[in-house]
């Protein structure tokens, strides 16, 4: 097993909503679309997955719809709304910016010492 | 659409918890099922696959929670909260609840009351289908629009604008059911009345313009719905039986629908006749007679496509036509379109007054919000303690805050709960209320779902408007600070929000106080003033002769019978007869030329005489003065030349001087000369107290006859002594005679109703901001005190005299009392100018007024500040070494 990083707080809506993006799909669906895509580097603990979807559902960000799952299994099915493919948009480009910047900080060198 | 939304999703979540706890069950369970396929697929048995998801996905109960708060459900469940802590919090103060809730109640209700009389009298359509399009026709510049029937006609054939144009005209009659005629007060109106305002009868027919077929054609009544019920038993076998109205035959032919009392909603009217009957009721043709204005209102339904200016014009335009063809008889009109009701009648001066009254109520409700909010601000500084612990504690100010709103809130819905419970009683009795006896006076002042939504939102509006006001306060709070230091707060010297608040207060309660003695002191002025008759000591005595079938020559011979009776009753010492009292609801107009006109056209109008027909003894019935010539007798009759007696006004503006008056002639419209017999003082004569001079003139009642007659008898005798007697000889004479019989001071009331509701609301309002202010410097001076007392004691220890100690302790709220009454003071003599349209004589530059409102001022202040000034007094300097 790869070892996880840690993650970061706030990078849980940005990570569901990315996951999302791909296609509908249902709560462990997410899960293992987060490790899949992050190259098993990020982890998110099973239980904790579920508020954060709750949040962007009440935020408008996501649509429910109950169906059935690739093995014939009963689920709920977590897809993209206008709103969230708009913030997805909005938080990538923060996060890119802020990381270039943080790279940016951390890769400085002393100029003269 | 957003918030709604979400509060909709918070609100299904909480009433749906347990379906949402099912949800998140199904989805955790569908969950496991698809981890543990997984992991049966890595090679372990169903069963360990199942018991290592559930395992890895931890306890299902502290996720619901946080579930539950992601999804946003103890938003509403901390509001409860918040509503609970706040119910506990104001149980523990009651005394602060109660004078909060009662404070904004008092303020709620008077705003209610005069919404309610804003809605009812001005905002509040006619009820038929399209009001909007139903206008009235007013005259520019003349409150009251009457017009002649014949004008009536030549409007309605010639406009472009109406669908159709109505016309109605307010009347009395006796109705006789087979027992004697009982007074009912009714409409006559043109055929096309109720098909105008598009009415459906109730029961049986109305009648229509095709039943016109000219004069006394359509013998037909429709009754009201409330005099069918209270008449007639609500007996649906009215339809078809025939009354008497003043003893000619009418069939009724329907019932009007509930609720339905005439165009001008100010009366409730008892029944409707076609206007072509109008001889019947009123005793003489008045169809043809194109110089007589008497149809009381015009109104019409205009064409959809048509505005009202458009509508005006085209009504201006055919009035100059008519100018043109009958110089003698039409006058310039310019025509407004107005809105049908009460309201266009008294128009300009009732709206005036409720705007200003809505002001007034609307500056005690700021008052009380000042008062409230200043309530609230010493008592979180009170809580601050608590306040600093709670955020020590973690808690955020935002919480505090709602903490605090929802207490304010609290308070406020509840007095508005209060308010409009109250204001709701007053409507109710204002509405039952009948100021004149003898008339329909109709005031409809039911609240309806405006008055609760604006009650409503005044309430919240309060509520947040005093809840603001510690919000900075707790929003400064240092928790570290307050709990260090035991005293909290210190007094600042600066100029705090608060003491602007108190000022502000004192001075809108000012405004008010002056108001209302402006307006009382203007009323005792007209009770005194000069009204031309002596109404103490005179009884009237108003008969009805059309309604008991009396015409022609019969009402002359019975009207001298009962004078002659009246005059054999003890202790009666003069008995008069007059057409109409003078300062009633009702005149009568007539156009008077200089003698030396010959061109009788209405421009050459000297000026419009109100006009009496009087009996020889009326001017010593009615205690008016004669200034100079003679008085009538019995022998100024149609063989004798014709005469009149003028009085001082009219002197002034048909002859230079009373010499050339006495025995100076004037003319009619048709021509008539009349000489001048006698000159009498002047009076008032209109139903308003606050009318300018206005030309009178008197005709002997055999010279010019009229069947309206009304007996003044002067008597020392006890008013219901007098009355049986009158009444015992009235019966003697006609049992069939209807009559009406009451003081001459009862009569008036109509005259001084305006000023009275004038005054008692002022009254009302001033005494109400009185009150604001005294809690209002109440509550500050003793929170001053309460404050102080280490430092006051301090003082006292050091040797401080009661003077200086009050100084100290009440300097503060006594200088925001001065400054802010100076103010109002200023602002009330500005506001009082509105009142002298209504009050007769409202002036503000009245030096009792001033002495009165300094005195009152003075009063509030001493009132509110005395037992903060014997607190502070009586603190003993020994608490300074037992606190803290």
């Amino acid at each position: 097993m790869p070892e996880n990083a840690q993650l970061l707080p706030g990078t849980l809506d940005l990570l569901i909503l990315r996951a999302v993006s791909l296609g509908p799909l249902h709560g462990y669906g997410i899960l293992l679309r987060i490790a899949q895509i992050s190259g098993h580097a990020l982890l998110v603990e099973q239980g904790a997955l579920y508020p954060g979807l709750f949040r962007l559902v009440r935020q408008g960000l996501l649509k429910t719809t109950w169906g059935t799952s690739e093995n014939n299994r009963r689920a709920k099915f977590y897809e993209l709304t206008a709103a969230g493919r708009k913030r997805l948009r909005e938080e990538t480009e923060n996060w890119n910016r802020l990381a270039a910047a943080i790279a940016a900080a951390l890769a400085a060198r002393p100029e003269e010492a | 659409m957003r918030v709604l939304d979400a509060l909709r999703f918070r609100l299904a979540t909480l009433f749906r918890r347990s379906e949402m706890n099912g949800e998140i069950e199904d989805e955790v369970r569908s969950h496991i099922e698809l981890r543990a396929d997984d992991l049966e697929r890595s090679g372990l048995t169903r069963r360990e696959a199942e018991r290592r998801a559930r395992l890895e996905f931890g306890g299902q109960a502290r996720f619901k929670e946080e579930i539950h708060d992601a999804a946003g459900v103890t938003f509403i469940e901390s509001v409860f909260r918040d509503v609970g802590f706040a119910f506990r919090v104001l149980r523990k103060s009651p005394s602060f609840a109660l004078v909060s809730v009662f404070t904004l109640a008092v303020a709620i209700a008077a705003n209610t009351v005069v919404f309610a009389a804003f809605n009812a009298l001005i905002l509040r359509p006619l009820d038929v289908p399209q009001a909007q399009r139903v206008y009235a026709l007013a005259h520019a510049g003349d409150a009251f629009a009457y017009d002649s029937y014949a004008n009536y006609l030549d409007l309605r054939n010639r406009n472009h604008s109406f669908e159709t144009l109505a016309a109605s005209n307010f009347s009395q009659a006796g109705l006789d059911t087979g027992e004697n005629p009982v007074r009912a007060w009714g409409y006559e109106v043109s055929g096309n009345y109720f098909d105008t305002l598009r009415l459906q009868p109730y029961l049986g027919r109305f009648f229509h313009a095709s039943d016109e077929h000219g004069a006394n054609s359509a013998p037909y009544v429709v009754l009201a719905h409330g005099y069918w019920q209270s008449h007639f038993q609500a007996d649906r076998g009215v339809i078809g039986r025939v009354v008497r109205l003043n003893e000619h035959p009418f069939t009724i032919i329907g019932v009007a629908p509930p609720g339905f009392v005439g165009t001008f909603q100010a009366f409730t009217a008892d029944f409707f006749v076609p206007i072509v009957n109008q001889e019947q009721i009123d005793g003489a043709n008045l169809l043809n007679a194109r110089a007589n204005d008497w149809v009381s209102e015009l109104f019409g339904r205009l064409k959809p496509e048509v505005t009202p200016t458009e509508a005006a014009a085209d009504l201006d335009s055919i009035n100059r036509q008519l100018q043109k063809t009958y110089p003698k008889e039409e006058s310039k009109v310019t025509f407004q379109l107005v809105h049908v009701g009460v309201a266009n009648v008294f128009g300009g001066a009732m709206k005036a007054f409720l705007g200003g009254l809505s002001l007034l109520a609307a500056l005690i409700l700021l008052a009380a919000c000042a008062n409230l909010g200043s309530l609230f601000a010493s008592r979180a500084a009170d809580r601050s303690r608590e306040i600093a612990m709670r955020l020590a504690l973690g808690s955020t100010r935002r919480r505090i805050l709602r903490q605090l709103f929802t207490e304010a809130i609290l308070v406020s819905l509840a007095g508005g709960a209060v308010g409009l419970w109250a204001s709701v009683m007053l409507l109710q009795w204002i509405s039952s209320w009948r100021p004149f006896p003898e008339f329909p006076l109709n005031i409809p002042l039911s609240p309806d779902a405006h008055v609760y939504l604006v009650a409503l939102l005044l309430a919240l509006a309060s509520g947040f408007l005093f809840g603001a006001v510690p919000v900075r306060q707790v929003l400064r709070t240092n928790p570290y600070g307050v709990i260090k230091s035991g005293s909290p707060v210190a007094m600042t010297r600066r100029i705090t929000a608060r003491d602007l608040l108190l000022a502000v207060q004192i001075a809108l309660c000012a405004v008010l106080v002056t108001s209302s003695f402006v307006a009382v002191r203007g009323l005792v002025r007209s009770l005194r003033s000069h009204l031309g008759v002596e109404p103490r000591n005179a009884m009237l005595v108003e008969t009805d002769l059309r309604a008991a079938g009396y015409a022609g020559e019969r009402v002359p011979e019975m009207q001298k019978r009962m004078i002659d009776v009246m005059k054999t009753i003890p202790g009666v010492t003069s008995v008069g007869l007059v057409s109409v009292p003078p300062l009633h609801m009702g005149w009568n107009l007539t156009g008077v030329f200089t003698g030396k006109t010959t061109d009788m056209r209405l421009s050459n109008v000297a000026t419009n005489a109100i006009t009496y027909s009087i009996s020889p003894d009326y001017f010593q019935a009615a205690g008016t003065a004669l200034a100079a010539g003679r008085s009538f007798t019995w022998n100024d009759d149609e063989q004798a030349p014709r005469v009149a007696i003028v009085n001082q006004e009219f002197v002034r503006l048909l002859f230079r001087s009373p010499s050339a008056a006495l025995d100076g002639y004037f003319k009619l419209g048709n021509g008539t000369r009349i000489q001048v017999v006698g000159i009498v003082q002047d009076g008032k004569y209109t139903a308003n107290l606050a009318e300018d001079p206005r030309a009178a003139m008197f005709f002997p009642i055999l010279q010019s006859p009229s069947s309206d007659s009304w007996l003044v008898l002067r008597s020392r005798q006890a008013p219901q002594e007098l009355a049986a007697a009158i009444r015992s000889k009235l019966r003697d004479l006609d049992p069939g005679l209807p009559s009406f019989i009451q003081t001459w001071n009862e009569e008036m009331n109509g005259a001084l109703f305006a000023p009275r509701v004038a005054t008692a609301s002022l009254g009302i309002l001033g005494l109400m901001g009185a009150m604001l202010s005294i809690t209002g410097i109440f509550g500050m001076a003793a929170y001053s005190v309460s404050k102080r007392k280490r430092e006051l004691g301090i003082r006292i220890a050091l040797g401080a005299q009661p003077r200086e100690l009050l100084r100290a302790a009440l300097g503060r709220a006594f200088r925001l009392l001065a400054f802010g009454s100076a103010v109002g003071l200023v602002l009330g003599i500005l506001a009082s100018r509105v009142l002298a349209s209504i009050v007769y004589q409202a002036s503000p530059r009245d030096p009792l007024v001033l002495a009165g409102v300094v005195l009152a001022m003075l009063l509030v202040g001493l009132v509110a500040t005395w037992i903060p000034a014997q607190r502070a007094l009586s603190i003993d300097p020994l608490i300074l070494l037992r606190e803290e």
